[in-house]
């Protein structure tokens, strides 16, 4: 058993942090939420030669083949950083699900041009009328002469405003929560009957509904096999939560950080509020939970990469579902500990706030994982 | 990072797995928090001792099997699942360490041996009726008379004195300085003359604490550990080994393991939602526990010292423990209640439960109260 980072771990670490916490932070943040689509091509470009963007795609396709920790360490910074480019959602969740999907010719169609960051993908997997499952699915995909007639509707698909083709999973056979039956299809967002109503998402990155009527798709529309595209979009899912977990451990660090300098400088009746115990003890706490996630989101990283799809599945579920209470917990005390300077815009401290505050919302909430982690774990 | 066992590891899992079903004493119930009998740590401890695995965490210079990390990790694992007792911490993991550092050659070969075989039982003489989390204002007082101190004072919450053969001790050795200066660490044996140890009865209607009352106590001076005046020094060290043993991790594996069983027995309960829910809560608190723990070990492996990192570790440890037994408890309901009166109809863990769960308030309190971690911690994150 190590724990340790490798030294070229720890060159990609040195690196990204530099770029993300010094380079980018909070006025870097604050200026390309002003953009559209929250995303600055130039920031996007540089990600791209840094080979951040190839850094989760496989070999064979252009990428570099990079593992579990090292994705997650990038993640890390990007968290920490407050860097809104989606590399989650336009890289990561896409990239994997191309790659575990995808025929040959379909990988080599477009993973190349995503790991240079000349192609934008988002996927739309999660519906309304379901607790964000995967295996729940009500759009349809119908076989007719011309190849599939998609219709149906998506929720909340992140990165969706910036991308030219949306990764669709739709039912080709089976019942609405069956597993088996949903295929995935690659659809243009210019294509003749879809609809984006596009937002800006609490917390950073923008997403949109999309509304698939009657969406007329050519035969090789579908990507991978029909009916069995639910592992490819169940472990692409996972690697994006593991993810995020390490995006949300970023920022959960930063606001340990500001919290503890805050209460050493903040003064009231003539001392550092730092001394006194009641608020002491809340940044232990924050400390505490701050190592714990730590711990999950290692244990997160290294398992993701299992061959085996139950240690996969219930790793990541189990760290998805620690870190919903405990980003949850740290992103509280820290915005309380700050006092009223803490509920302001001016503050980057709110902003990490809405962070993750969002982070507990999507891939999936704490209760979904935990019942997720139950199934899988009551055998052991 | 690999978080896998290696071929070496995993074989000498199966090892340890094989020799504990074969010489685990039955019943192999629930284990924490509820008091073996005296006879019963003693004979299992014994036996341990005998295959040179009691004092597991010893490397072997001390006469410990000289494991890796992984290993001890994988012992203790296996030990708890397989429903053994874990062995009592104060000769094994807290007196050990202090006299590998700071003991004379001549204190360890006495001792040692004796621990590492289970044959001699020590119990730890810290608390005093007016020091308690403020352990450094402690008043028992330890007076030079030519090559013996002249101990008197008081000791309290003393686990396990009533079996105990020694007792390691903080006494004041000298009153005009600074309290944290003038404390000394004394080995002192229990059949000395002017000790008297009075049993402390437990909310879980047990006794496992005591008072122990020292009155012209006579210990040679070459029971002094370290030097004069280093006993506060002594008793940190001591005390970040006994933290990152408080977390507890394979023993709440088996209380979940145990609680799952028993709601997989009622019909009711292994149907119901919340409950699996609860339960999957309990786990994924316990996974975040076992790899903070691993992280600590592996960081020792490397050579560092556990630190503060231990006293977070004691409370997430301690928590987790408490909430395990809150839950045996609350989903026992009326088959919890049975005070002390064993019944054949309702599972075992629901029957213990209540016992268990008044036992582990005390862990919030004992080994320095998660309160007083909590001050530690912050004092490490750089406040107060």
């Amino acid at each position: 058993m190590d724990f340790s980072l490798s030294s070229e771990q720890q060159q990609l670490k040195d690196s990204t942090d530099k770029f993300a916490i010094r380079g980018y932070g909070f006025s870097r943040h604050q200026t390309t939420l002003s953009r559209p689509g929250h995303l600055d091509p130039s920031i996007w470009a540089q990600m791209a030669d840094f080979g951040w963007l190839a850094l989760p795609l496989p070999e064979a396709a252009g990428g570099l083949g990079g593992s579990g920790v090292d994705f997650s360490l990038v993640a890390e910074s990007l968290g920490a950083g407050m860097v809104l480019e989606p590399f989650i959602a336009g890289l990561l969740l896409p990239g994997k699900l191309i790659a575990f999907a995808g025929s040959d010719v379909q990988q080599q169609a477009t993973l190349p041009s995503l790991a240079q960051g000349d192609l934008h993908l988002a996927v739309a997997w999660a519906e309304h009328n379901t607790v964000q499952d995967p295996s729940h699915c009500e759009t349809v995909a119908e076989r007719n002469i011309d190849g599939w007639l998609l219709k149906g509707r998506k929720l909340c698909v992140l990165n969706a405003p910036n991308a030219q083709q949306l990764l669709v999973s739709a039912r080709t056979s089976g019942e609405t929560q069956e597993e088996h039956g949903i295929s995935l299809f690659m659809v243009s967002t210019k294509a003749h009957g879809i609809s984006l109503q596009s937002y800006p998402v609490m917390g950073g990155g923008v997403g949109a509904n999309v509304v698939l009527d009657h969406v007329q798709l050519p035969t090789d529309a579908l990507l991978g096999r029909v009916d069995e595209g639910f592992s490819a979009l169940d472990a692409a899912l996972d690697y994006a939560t593991a993810a995020a977990c390490a995006q949300a451990l970023g920022a959960m660090g930063q606001l340990l950080d500001r919290t503890v300098n805050y209460l050493r400088v903040r003064k009231q009746f003539g001392v550092a509020i730092g001394s006194f115990q009641a608020l002491q003890h809340r940044a232990a706490e924050m400390f505490i939970e701050v190592e714990q996630s730590r711990s999950m989101v290692l244990m997160a990283a290294v398992r993701v990469d299992s061959p085996d799809t139950r240690v996969r599945r219930s790793s990541v579920s189990a760290a998805k579902a620690y870190l919903c209470k405990s980003a949850k917990f740290v992103a509280q005390q820290a915005v309380q500990l700050h006092g009223g300077i803490g509920v302001t815009e001016e503050l980057d401290v709110g902003h990490y706030f809405r962070q993750l505050t969002a982070f507990g919302t999507l891939y999936g909430d704490r209760g979904w994982h935990l019942d997720r982690y139950a199934l899988l774990s009551e055998v052991d | 990072m690999n978080l896998d066992f290696s071929p070496e590891d995993q074989s000498f899992r199966d090892e340890i797995r094989t020799w504990m079903l074969t010489n685990v004493p039955p019943p192999r119930g629930p284990s924490l928090g509820i008091p073996t009998d005296q006879d019963t740590q003693f004979a299992w401890e014994r036996k341990l001792g005998q295959k040179g695995w009691l004092a597991y965490q010893w490397p072997a210079e001390h006469g410990g099997p000289g494991w890796t990390a992984t290993q001890r990790y994988i012992f203790d694992t296996e030990r708890a699942l397989a429903g053994a007792p874990a062995s009592s911490p104060f000769g094994l993991m807290m007196l050990g360490p202090v006299l590998m550092a700071y003991g004379t050659p001549k204190q360890q070969g006495r001792y040692l041996p004796k621990i590492a075989a289970g044959e001699e039982f020590w119990c730890q003489g810290y608390s005093e009726p007016g020091s308690g989390s403020d352990l450094a204002s402690l008043k028992t007082q330890a007076l030079r008379d030519g090559e013996h101190y002249v101990v008197n004072g008081q000791k309290i919450w003393t686990t396990q004195a009533h079996w105990a053969d020694f007792m390691f001790c903080l006494v004041r050795t000298n009153p005009e300085v600074p309290k944290q200066q003038g404390i000394s660490f004394l080995l002192i044996d229990m059949k000395s003359p002017g000790i008297e140890v009075r049993p402390i009865t437990t909310i879980d209607g047990h006794h496992h604490l005591n008072e122990v009352f020292l009155t012209n106590v006579r210990v040679p001076t070459e029971n002094l550990v370290g030097d004069e005046g280093q006993g506060w020094t002594i008793a940190k060290y001591l005390l970040s080994h006994e933290r990152t043993g408080l977390a507890g991790v394979a023993d709440s594996h088996r209380e979940i393991q145990l609680l799952q069983s028993a709601v997989d027995s009622e019909a009711a309960l292994a149907g119901n939602a919340l409950v699996r829910r609860r339960i999957a809560e309990l786990r994924v608190d316990l996974v975040a526990l076992e790899y903070t723990n691993l992280r600590t070990l592996d960081r020792a492996a490397r050579g560092q010292q556990p630190g503060a990192e231990s006293s977070g570790l004691k409370i997430k440890g301690t928590e987790l423990q408490q909430a395990i037994s809150e839950a045996q408890m609350e989903f026992g309901g009326l088959a919890a209640l049975p005070w002390l009166a064993p019944l054949d109809d309702c599972h075992p863990t629901f029957q213990g439960a209540t016992q268990r769960y008044n036992f582990l308030r005390a862990s919030t309190i004992y080994g320095g109260s998660n309160e007083i971690q909590k001050n530690v911690l912050a004092k490490m994150i750089g406040l107060g």
